[in-house]
């Protein structure tokens, strides 16, 4: 069988502020399709890395190309155009706009009609479980709220990388439960995403493949078994007892 | 009925019941009030296609006015041409402006105070120069000699220059309405709010605010052009002063920003209020500039989201959630 | 083209009125530096401190020198109300409300004075008012006129003063530390209000100042607040917001600018320079030359 192909890959990429080296020579390959996670411990470089991948920050050296287009340091709106979308660890609303109209501003990358673009957020709401709150602002929505919009405004541009920074952090553990099939469901409607994540429950369950970044380098890559195992990533991130815990929910899965 | 539906209504209800005044009445007092209330919606509306719609505050926007007003009567003066030929061009040339000082400022990341500084800065710049240069006749200004004709914008009666600002009015409306119910309008929204946030998600900040100035610096220029047409009179403290800045500003903010009808209250609340003033307290030098900048706290300290924003309050003990 | 001795009048020239300029920038970049907003009630509260100085001529006699005392507390009363009566409740903390409050109270300010004076130009008439000192080697003496040296050691002076109260006392290492990290001060039992409110008077206290320096040589009308305006925002930006060392330098070096595009190219060109340097700071290197680049 074939390989799938590179949606996006990431060849030695750096970037230091200062003194201080925040992504050190990473290189990664994300399969077209895929569902893959980057984990860590705080501080590793993981939304510098996003940051450098859509174009919020330009890379010291190394190359990031999509879909064998060359598009480093490229500015973010160009890399939306492509297909690459990103959302933010700290929820971004347009706070002073409805649920709709957050929506619609991601469904206008593919329309000019105000009204299309519109219907679609509607659409793209029920995707993610919106639909019943539309007409609120986006002020008034609870966090578990909020990471929902910020998932349905970057769904609505339709990409095809969707780079996911913590989008289950500040949520209680029902929340993240109904929040696991959505992410899986939009991978499966064929949009390829890479998630930054901390709950680790999520990354066992949804992740094919799990790179780990500690202070700004990649230590190990894997499956999820394989690197909940890895002695590096233990002693840097995980901790014993976590390691043990989830190899202990593998066995009992 | 979709808000685009709703929004042009409401535009021709308002513009056919004005329309309507100078039929009904030959009062000069009445329809000299009328003029100059419009007059103020204007530049309002005009200032918050930048400030409200796109959140850039920019303190200098009698830059404009001043380009239009100086572009409408040199136009006349010194190259013969017909005033109905120079208003658009005066727009124009002010919406250059806008381009030119909009891509700089923007090409270079200017935000918030910094903007605003910049704005006020070359709003004096051209008010120095304009001083000193003979083209723009320096110090003593430009007239416009007196010739009443339709053909020439120069009413006998004020009913035609009611219906011109309303038509320029009504021109604004229609660009706020724009605004409003469109991709564009979307876009400038988004990046007043968020503008990382909507640079992921494919927006072009830059792009967008340049031409967010590029219009309002138009229809700023319009208002310049009516101007001169009105009083036949231009000069540098008239033309890129403070005062027509200030006003432009307090009118959007105390009617309620990024609205299609906020402009036009607070303009129409400021000119009731300066009018009240005239008349109990005589004509005294600045007292209506006091009132701006009284109002102009009281309203950033209790209504921030202005006349408008009233319809939409919700005070705390009411909200459902927090 | 010009002979040694008009270059260096234009030079002492510059180099006096820059020092006012410097006096008058310390109080709106330390206004930047400790509560991060851009004070743009600055120029009119300066046109305040001259009328007050005139009136104090005017009406009671009382010479501006004189009137130091008097003006500089008076002018710190006046910063601390606005700050923690008008601007801190209006704004609600966010920096779009702090901008248009700041600009209503300058709005308020210059036509409460158009109100009240007229729009008439004034100057007081004092004994020394043209006296004039001789500077430089008997080559190229010039004159120069001796409020204007008295305001440049005053402006150093005063400068110097406001250096010692931020480095030694208990105030300044309150003002220092809400500077650096408002919450972590406010953790500390730090009254950050408090300090928000005299870090504004120290920077009205500074115009207070200011205006007793420059009346004796210069004028007064409603409209005087926004020349300085414009010249104090150049100076700040030229200088770096926050850093003193900045205000300093960039004061005295935007005097000799202003003179020396004065003599070069009229009054009025000249200034329209200080405005281009200005806008090409703005856009080039808004963290001036001792700022923090964000």
């Amino acid at each position: 069988m074939t390989k799938p192909q590179a949606l996006l890959q990431v060849q030695g990429v750096s970037r230091a502020f200062g003194g201080l080296k925040a992504v050190q020579d990473v290189s990664l390959s994300v399969p077209e399709g895929s569902l893959t996670a980057l984990i860590g411990p705080n501080g590793a470089g993981k939304t510098t890395l996003f940051a450098l991948l859509s174009g919020f920050l330009k890379p010291d050296t190394g190359r990031v190309i999509l879909q064998g287009q060359d598009i480093t340091g490229q500015a973010p709106h160009l890399n939306a155009k492509l297909g690459m979308t990103r959302t933010f660890q700290i929820v971004q609303p347009f706070a002073a706009q409805t649920v709709r109209e957050n929506i619609a501003v991601g469904a206008h990358l593919h329309t000019a009609s105000r009204t299309q673009a519109l219907a679609m957020a509607a659409l793209v709401a029920e995707r993610v479980g919106l639909a019943d709150q539309l007409d609120k602002l986006a002020s008034d929505l609870t966090v578990a709220g909020r990471k929902r919009l910020e998932l349905a405004r970057a769904l609505a541009t339709q990409p095809k990388l969707l780079l996911l920074d913590e989008v289950l952090a500040g949520l209680n553990p029902q929340e993240i439960a109904d929040m696991i099939p959505v992410v899986r469901s939009i991978a499966a409607s064929g949009v390829t995403v890479l998630m930054i994540e901390h709950v680790m429950q999520a990354v066992m369950s949804l992740a094919e493949h799990v790179w780990v970044l500690a202070q700004g380098q990649l230590i190990a890559q894997g499956s999820p078994s394989e690197v909940t195992r890895h002695p590096q990533v233990i002693e840097a991130y995980l901790g014993h007892g976590t390691a043990a815990r989830l190899r202990q929910a593998e066995l009992s899965a | 009925m979709t808000q685009l539906r709703k929004d042009i209504f409401s535009i021709a209800l308002f513009v056919w019941t004005v329309a309507a005044i100078p039929f009904f009445t030959h009062s000069g007092v009445v329809l000299n009030f009328v003029m100059m209330a419009l007059f103020a919606c204007l530049i309002a509306q005009a200032w918050n296609v930048l400030g409200g719609f796109g959140g850039q505050f920019s303190f200098g926007h009698a830059l404009f006015f001043g380009t239009g007003a100086y572009f409408q009567a040199i136009a006349q003066l010194s190259w013969g041409w017909n005033p109905w030929l120079a208003m658009p061009a005066a727009m124009v040339m002010a919406a250059l402006v806008g381009a030119w000082v909009g891509a700089l400022s923007f090409r270079y990341g200017l935000k918030g105070s910094y903007f605003a500084l910049v704005t006020l800065a070359f709003a004096e710049v051209f008010r120095i120069v304009s001083l000193s240069v003979p083209f723009t006749g320096a110090g003593v200004g430009l007239m416009l000699p007196l010739k009443e004709s339709v053909g020439n914008m120069q009413f006998g009666s004020r009913s035609g220059f009611v219906w011109l600002i309303l038509g320029l009015v009504t021109l604004a409306l229609c660009v706020t309405a724009y605004l409003r119910n469109s991709r564009f309008g979307a876009y400038l929204q988004a990046v007043r709010d968020n503008e990382d946030a909507a640079r992921a998600v494919g927006v072009n900040p830059f792009h967008v605010k340049t031409w967010a100035t590029v219009l309002s610096g138009g229809l700023m220029g319009s208002a310049g052009a009516f101007y001169v047409q009105v009083f036949q009179y231009i000069d540098p403290g008239i033309g890129f002063g403070s005062h027509t800045s200030v006003e432009a500003l307090v009118g959007a903010i105390v009617g309620g920003l990024g609205t299609l009808w906020g402009p036009v209250l607070g303009a129409l609340a400021l000119h009731l209020l300066a009018d009240l003033t005239r008349n109990l307290f005589g004509q005294m030098p600045g007292i209506n500039m006091i009132i701006y900048g009284v109002v102009l706290i009281v309203i950033v300290m209790f209504l921030p989201r202005g006349i408008a924003g009233l319809s939409t309050y919700t005070p705390k003990s009411w909200r459902r959630n927090d | 083209m010009f002979d040694a001795s008009i270059l260096l009048s234009a030079l002492l020239n510059g180099l006096t009125t820059g020092a006012v300029y410097a006096l008058i920038a310390l109080g709106l970049t330390l206004i930047y530096g400790v509560l991060h907003i851009i004070n743009f009630a600055h120029g009119a509260s300066l046109m305040m401190a001259l009328y007050g100085v005139y009136a104090l001529k005017e009406r009671w006699g009382i010479d501006p020198y004189v009137a130091l005392p008097l003006m500089v507390p008076a002018m710190f009363v006046l910063g601390y109300a606005m700050q923690r009566i008008v601007i801190n409740r209006a704004s609600h903390g966010k920096d779009e409300n702090i901008l248009l409050v700041t600009l209503g109270l300058s709005i308020v300010m210059e036509n409460m004075a158009l109100l009240f004076f007229k729009s008439d130009t004034r100057t007081i008439d004092t004994a020394y008012t043209l006296t004039t000192v001789a500077i430089g080697p008997e080559s190229a003496q010039v004159m120069v006129s001796l409020p204007k040296l008295v305001a440049f050691a005053g402006a150093l002076v005063v400068s110097a003063l406001l250096i010692v109260i931020l480095q030694r006392t208990d105030l300044g290492r309150a003002i220092r530390a809400v500077a650096k990290e408002k919450q972590g001060a406010r953790l500390m039992g730090i009254d950050v209000e408090h300090v928000y409110a005299m870090c504004f008077g120290l920077g009205l206290a500074c115009l207070g100042a200011a205006a007793c320096f420059l009346l004796p040589a210069y004028y007064v009308n409603p409209q005087v607040g926004n020349g300085f305006v414009l010249v104090a925002f150049t100076v700040v930006v030229l200088g770096g917001m926050g850093s003193f060392a900045g205000a300093l330098l960039g004061g005295l070096l935007i005097g000799v600018v202003e003179s020396f595009g004065g003599l070069f190219l009229g009054e009025s060109l000249g200034q329209v320079g200080i405005f281009v340097i200005f806008i090409g700071v703005l856009l080039l290197r808004p963290e001036g030359f001792f700022g923090a680049k964000t």
